[in-house]
């Protein structure tokens, strides 16, 4: 009984649009929900940087290196805040990543996708980074106080990496056949998986139901999708490329893109773990975590003498 | 040679130095032991190919424009990198990782703390900028060495051993040819003879701290300043060179 009236003033919090504290009581579903989505936002950050560090060695400037590293920097800085953000919740990062490991905490399938020649650098910044961002803008406002935190911090660092993308791919546009050959080809391959990056359409999406009555998921996910197609349509014309959609046009009726079909058998397997990159970016991550653990170890044990020499030195 | 192509060449060993030691450290990324530590060799990484940048634009001036800090950067052959052996080194472990920062970051600390006061006031700003970096680099390089020296017996040995095989690398450093001699007399360069002193002790601080041992007198390797590299630099220039040898027309 007690409970039920805890969930009643739960709800009642939540429809006032206030933040939900660490230390407030939750719903156990609400707290689950929130280690799943922030712990897969927060691998996902870090499972991202495989794609993009892959050509940090082969930057063709040193400019172009520069923002490339500063860019994975951040997007290191980001998997660290919301590790934070879910271990407010009472889950550890080793328990995170022995869940990575294991299957059970997925990331976003996008990184699936192998980061083939240049051009892919721009089209991940323009087309994957400007996908996140529209969910994470609608996600400033979700009701669990450190993640929608985390989003406003995250935000405001993707709104430039969103840029820095779309210049690449204008320098490609702007550049020889070849250039502009690779940008065409990131932009063939990535464009289907950015939409898809929203997830399944709302009738056939399991989550949303709880998800939106608590707030934690504030639009659906063919609104955000929907939101992402028109602001990016006009972009892509503008330097040249073109969008690998024949159903792709302007509905003057709605104001909106019309888009064609999702293969969302694809998508699902990609999910299931068929897709061309799965594997090779689990190994990776459980093969470096795996080679560092001497070092991990090293400092731990480095931590302890140091205490209990101190505690010795105080003794005597 | 002239004092503009002396200065040229100067320019250019420190811009090396930076360039191929930060494309070392970028291949480490999402390769760290624990998150914190892949963003920190990233964030030296991206130190040094910006004091790289500083440095090679530096050069493409004195040059009068005729070639630009990344055709500097990305187009000459291996013969003509000038940097140390010791920063091409492959990273063979996070042990072999640490100790090549080390080295470097603690002459790093004495050199540029002496360029700062260098006639050339280009030199002396992209010192003064540098210095400040330098330090955090060379307290993260000595704060490791003394977790994996004084951690677990496998991280002992690991370190020790990293310790030994870079050392060799280390003389070069410290040595002082006719460029170095011309651009002292005109009150540009520095002086590293007696840094060298400074430098062993500072090693020796950090390993003894570490309960390491200091390498014992070996045969120095040299050759990096002439031109002459180790096997590894053909493979880290041409992943580095990839897309501006393979597509000369183009621009990025």
């Amino acid at each position: 009984m007690k409970n039920l009236h805890n969930d009643e003033s739960f709800q009642k919090r939540i429809d006032a649009n206030e933040h939900v504290e660490p230390r407030d009581y939750m719903p156990e579903g609400y707290r689950k929900h929130l280690i799943r989505q922030i712990s897969q936002h927060a691998h996902s950050e870090v499972i991202g940087m495989q794609p993009e560090g892959n050509w940090i060695t082969r930057a063709p400037s040193l400019r172009a290196k520069q923002i490339l590293l500063a860019k994975i920097q951040d997007e290191g800085g980001h998997g660290l805040y919301l590790y934070s953000a879910a271990e407010t919740l009472g889950v550890s990062r080793e328990e995170m990543i022995e869940q990575l490991h294991s299957g059970k905490a997925k990331y976003s399938n996008i990184f699936n996708y192998p980061a083939l020649n240049w051009a892919d650098i721009g089209a991940i910044g323009w087309l994957v980074d400007g996908a996140a961002i529209v969910n994470q803008v609608s996600l400033q406002r979700t009701s669990y106080g450190p993640y929608s935190r985390a989003m406003i911090r995250i935000c405001k660092e993707e709104s430039f990496h969103q840029r820095q993308g779309y210049e690449i791919m204008c320098k490609m546009m702007a550049g020889t056949l070849e250039q502009k050959q690779m940008a065409q080809d990131a932009m063939n391959r990535w464009w289907w998986p950015a939409l898809m990056m929203f997830g399944p359409h709302d009738s056939d999406s399991p989550h949303t139901g709880d998800a939106v009555k608590w707030k934690i998921k504030r639009e659906s996910n063919d609104t955000l999708r929907q939101k992402f197609i028109d602001k990016t349509v006009q972009q892509a014309e503008l330097i040249g490329l073109v969008i690998p959609d024949k159903d792709l046009k302007w509905n003057a009726q709605n104001g909106h893109y019309d888009h064609g079909t999702i293969n969302w058998e694809e998508f699902f397997e990609v999910i299931n773990g068929k897709g061309p990159c799965n594997k090779q970016r689990l190994e990776h991550h459980k093969k470096y975590h795996l080679e560092g653990e001497w070092v991990r170890e090293a400092a731990t044990a480095h931590k302890m003498k140091k205490i209990k020499r101190e505690r010795h030195h105080l003794t005597h | 040679m002239n004092s503009k192509e002396i200065l040229y060449n100067y320019c250019l060993r420190l811009g090396d130095d930076a360039l191929i030691l930060g494309q070392r450290l970028s291949e480490l990324c999402s390769k760290g032991p624990i998150l914190e530590e892949d963003l920190a060799q990233t964030n030296i990484a991206l130190d040094m190919i910006g004091r790289a940048q500083a440095l090679f634009n530096y050069a493409s001036e004195i040059n009068g424009g005729k070639n630009t800090a990344d055709d500097i950067a990305y187009r000459r052959p291996e013969f003509q990198y000038r940097n140390h052996l010791l920063v091409e080194q492959p990273n063979e472990d996070f042990a072999h990782v640490i100790a090549r920062q080390l080295y470097i970051s603690a002459f790093e600390v004495l050199f540029y703390g002496s360029l700062e006061n260098s006639k050339d006031s280009i030199l002396a700003s992209i010192a003064s900028k540098t210095i400040k970096e330098i330090k955090y680099h060379l307290q993260h390089a000595s704060d490791w060495t003394v977790r994996l020296g004084d951690g677990t017996p496998e991280s002992t040995f690991k370190m020790q051993r990293a310790i030994n095989n870079l050392w060799m690398y280390t003389g070069e450093l410290f040595e002082m040819d006719s460029i170095d001699d011309q651009l002292l007399k005109s009150g540009i360069g520095v002086d590293k003879s007696p840094l060298i002193e400074k430098w062993r002790k500072q090693i020796q601080a950090t390993l003894s701290e570490a309960t390491l041992t200091m390498p014992e007198e070996m045969f120095m390797q040299s050759g990096g300043k002439q031109g002459v590299h180790t096997e590894h630099m053909g493979h880290l220039l041409s992943e580095m060179q990839y897309l501006q040898r393979a597509y000369p027309d183009a621009k990025w």
